[in-house]
């Protein structure tokens, strides 16, 4: 086996750690200091637990990091919290790498072959990191005869409709980005912009490899939406409503997939052909036409593509969970907090330390509630998106003529099974007033 | 349009509906060649092949150097199938120069060229594999295809690009030990390739695609003039190892799989059973084989053809029969040697079976023709 490191010394290991602490302070006492003195001498302070956010007061937190709790949970509740962090762009994109891995490995498990290994150290776990940053550096390439403008939209779009479509995912009792009555007609909307996107690409990259790429994609994800729509109806008659918050809440006692498994094996086999996966990853056929769509993006132009394409994987796998798997419900497992903590402070030995400003944050933002629910929903969306990386390991790709055959008649047929299936448990007060649930 | 164009361009008008594809040679499902593929929608009108990309005058070659030093670079067009390539070649020296082989040599020949053709449908199958998108099928055959190079190395001393063959026999004996050591490895790689069929062969996905796509008759295949795996596929009987036995394959009980389909599903499932049954004939080999004896005539330094004349021996290679036709002047070196190999044969065959098919076979059926781009530009 070849060496990982060659050269590797530990003294020089130790030297160069502590390099780069001693450069840290450094730069961190000489300018970044002052900038923070500058930053809160000119910017106005806002009022934070009715003390207003003097520079001096700011420095007092340096000397009882409690005290920055008030300000954590004041930013907890806010729109852009939400946005960027909990239900919405981050959590995703790190469940979007955590998939990215566990695709991998997983594949490579199946295949007798070990997958990333050596970057990290540790199973390959920082081969991601690695991989985004060779795309970073690498040079972006533009056909000569693109239509330049469209080309460079065309990834920030999908990755935008992406994260619009990851927005109206329900995560936890009241943690959702944009929590709409007509949730889940929002969730047609932006789904029905990835072929947009798609083909505007294609078709401005003006090559012939994405341009039947960006056909097929087209083809495939208009074709699929009409099965996606029509297996998804059966829920809503079911609920009579339309958000996605009230959907997941009203499974507290029985999943609908018990009552509604054909929409829901509908729904899974319209969430593959609408994700591109394998069987269906026809507009990234490599050995027939190149890439497909993405054959001229270079750089971190096929990393947002990227980006975009897992976003929308947890994207659906979250749908399918809030639709059909029960959402945030499940047992409670999370053990609450030991709230004489917050109110009482901790003792350790003679000291009695108190944590001003943890009662407030624990009984209104981080609740039990919110952590089990966000630990039950993100495990029913691993174990979706392990269903939905599952068949790239066992099947071959199909054919366009017979995924079109597929979707029109097998698929759309099985779809209205399902809403005659829901007609009937409405009807027959099985589900409903009086009924089970 | 057509105002000023080259003499040679504008002999057909070109409608607006067809457009022109270049698959290869920078394309990911074309191998070392580039195939002009013409599309109207999802269909293909016209392709036209055009090997050649790597072509490297190994018959030119052959006539500068002599008998013994044309033997590694010999096995260069088809490296994951050394020991068939180069059979042909010593088969024809060995009538040249009037050599005897002992038995026990025939019979290593027969060991090592029916392991060296499990090791080129393994990669051939991993390509196909892939070439159809079943990503598992690619990794599973690479893998277990070092189950048999090791066995080569254990003979040859090297991985792939053996050299073993010589006129006379084989270069050295057996290992010690070896007969137990192949035994155990080619059962268990026959055990493991009937699990493919689970994951492959018996697939439903595989079976609707590949099925009754690029369907060549019986007479087609033998008009065209395909051999090897295709020409069986096609429902015809013809194994150089029973038809005209070489060595001692007539000593063995040799049973080519044959189906009568003629699809490119036929076409790729040809080759897994061929290999099942390369597993019984190397079992059958190591069964019969001599425990001792010579494996190599000594031949004196710089063996010379007898006066005028001309050999042509065929094998049965991984992809079809291979033949080698050797004139000799008397001289130390070839005056002429020609390979006429089954990879170009079976691409006559690929316009035929394009025409009218989807864009989405044109991998399938293009791999399923057993085609090797090396061995097909020599």
């Amino acid at each position: 086996m070849s060496v990982i490191a060659p050269n590797f010394k530990l003294s020089e290991f130790i030297k160069s750690i502590i390099d780069d602490v001693v450069w840290t302070i450094l730069i961190l006492s000489l300018i970044g200091l002052p900038a923070i003195m500058m930053v809160l001498f000119v910017i106005p302070m806002p009022v934070i637990d009715g003390e207003l956010l003097t520079p001096f007061l700011a420095f007092t937190y340096l000397a009882d990091p409690t005290r920055t709790l008030p300000i954590v949970q004041a930013f907890m509740t806010t729109d852009m919290f939400k946005i960027m962090a909990f239900p919405g762009f981050g959590f995703a994109a790190l469940i979007a790498a955590g998939t990215i891995f566990i695709e991998r490995k997983m594949l490579a498990k199946l295949q007798l072959r070990v997958g990333p290994f050596y970057c990290g150290k540790v199973e390959g776990i920082l081969q991601l990191m690695g991989d985004g940053l060779k795309l970073i550096s690498k040079e972006i390439i533009i056909p000569a005869k693109a239509d330049k403008p469209i080309f460079w939209a065309a990834p920030v779009l999908f990755v935008a409709s992406a994260a619009a479509f990851v927005a109206l995912i329900p995560v936890a009792p009241g943690w959702v980005v944009a929590d709409v009555d007509m949730g889940l007609l929002g969730v047609f909307a932006v789904i029905g912009f990835f072929p947009i996107v798609t083909i505007l690409s294609a078709w401005s990259a003006n090559s012939k490899f994405p341009f039947i790429g960006g056909i097929r994609a087209l083809f495939q994800m208009v074709s699929f939406e009409i099965p996606l729509i029509l297996s998804l109806l059966g829920v809503v008659m079911v609920t009579g409503t339309l958000n996605l918050s009230e959907i997941a809440a009203s499974q507290s006692s029985f999943p609908w997939i018990v009552f509604l498994p054909v929409g829901a094996i509908v729904f899974f086999i319209t969430m593959l052909a609408e994700l591109e996966r394998i069987p269906f990853d026809l507009p990234e056929a490599e050995s027939e036409i190149v890439a497909g769509w993405l054959t001229e993006l270079s750089g971190m132009m096929y990393g947002l593509v990227q980006l975009g394409t897992y976003l929308k994987l947890y994207a659906f796998a979250a749908l399918f969970v809030v639709l059909f798997l029960g959402g945030w419900n499940g047992p409670m497992i999370v053990p609450p907090f030991p709230m004489e903590i917050a109110t009482h402070g901790m003792e350790m030995g003679p000291v009695t330390v108190k944590i001003g400003g943890l009662a407030p944050i624990l009984s209104q933002t981080i609740t039990q509630e919110m952590l089990n629910g966000t630990l039950w929903f993100v495990l029913k969306t691993v174990g979706v998106i392990f269903f939905i990386l599952l068949p790239r390991g066992v099947f071959p790709r199909i054919r366009i003529d017979m995924l079109l055959n597929l979707g029109w008649t097998k698929l759309i047929g099985l779809a209205f099974v399902n809403i005659f299936i829901a007609l009937a448990l409405v009807y027959a007060g099985v589900l409903g007033p009086g009924g089970l649930q | 349009m057509t105002a000023e164009l080259p003499p040679g361009l504008a002999i057909q008008k070109v409608d607006e509906r067809i457009m022109t594809l270049n698959v290869g040679p920078q394309h990911p499902g074309s191998g070392h060649m580039r195939i002009v593929v013409q599309i109207d929608g999802d269909y293909i009108v016209a392709c036209d092949p055009d090997p050649g990309y790597v072509h490297r005058g190994e018959e030119k070659m052959a006539e500068y150097r002599n008998y013994i030093t044309n033997i590694p670079h010999l096995e260069r067009p088809v490296i994951h199938d050394s020991c068939n390539v180069l059979y042909p070649y010593v088969l024809g020296v060995e009538e040249l120069l009037g050599i005897e082989v002992p038995e026990r040599a025939k019979y290593v020949r027969v060991i090592c060229s029916e392991l060296n053709r499990c090791i080129y449908i393994m990669y051939w199958l991993a390509i196909y594999g892939i070439f159809l998108g079943h990503s598992t099928m690619f990794m599973w055959p690479a893998g277990d295809r070092e189950l048999l190079i090791d066995l080569m190395e254990k003979i040859s001393g090297a991985r792939v690009t053996h050299a073993h063959f010589v006129p006379g026999g084989v270069r050295n004996d057996l290992p010690p030990n070896f007969e137990e050591v192949c035994l155990r490895q080619v059962n268990y790689f026959e055990k493991r390739i009937k699990e493919y069929a689970a994951v492959f062969y018996d697939n439903p996905i595989l079976i609707s695609r590949t099925q009754d796509t690029g369907v060549l008759s019986r007479e087609d295949a033998i008009r065209l003039g395909t051999t090897g795996s295709v020409l069986r596929a096609s429902g015809v009987n013809y194994d150089l190892r029973q038809k005209e036995p070489y060595d001692v394959y007539d000593e063995l009980d040799v049973h080519s799989p044959v189906m009568k389909e003629g699809d490119s599903y036929a076409r790729s499932k040809i080759p897994w059973l061929d290999m099942l049954e390369s597993c019984k004939i190397i079992r059958q080999a190591l069964e019969k084989m001599p425990k001792s004896g010579s494996v190599r005539v000594k031949l004196k330094p710089n063996p010379k053809g007898k006066g005028l004349d001309s050999v042509y021996k065929r094998v049965e290679s991984g992809r079809g029969s291979l033949g080698c036709h050797i004139v000799s002047d008397g001289k130390v070196e070839p005056y002429r040697l020609k390979l006429s190999v089954g990879s170009f044969r079976n691409l006559i065959a690929l316009p035929y079976l394009l025409k009218g098919e989807k864009l989405g076979n044109m991998p399938s059926v293009y791999w399923s023709l057993n085609y090797w781009p090396v061995e097909a530009d020599r």
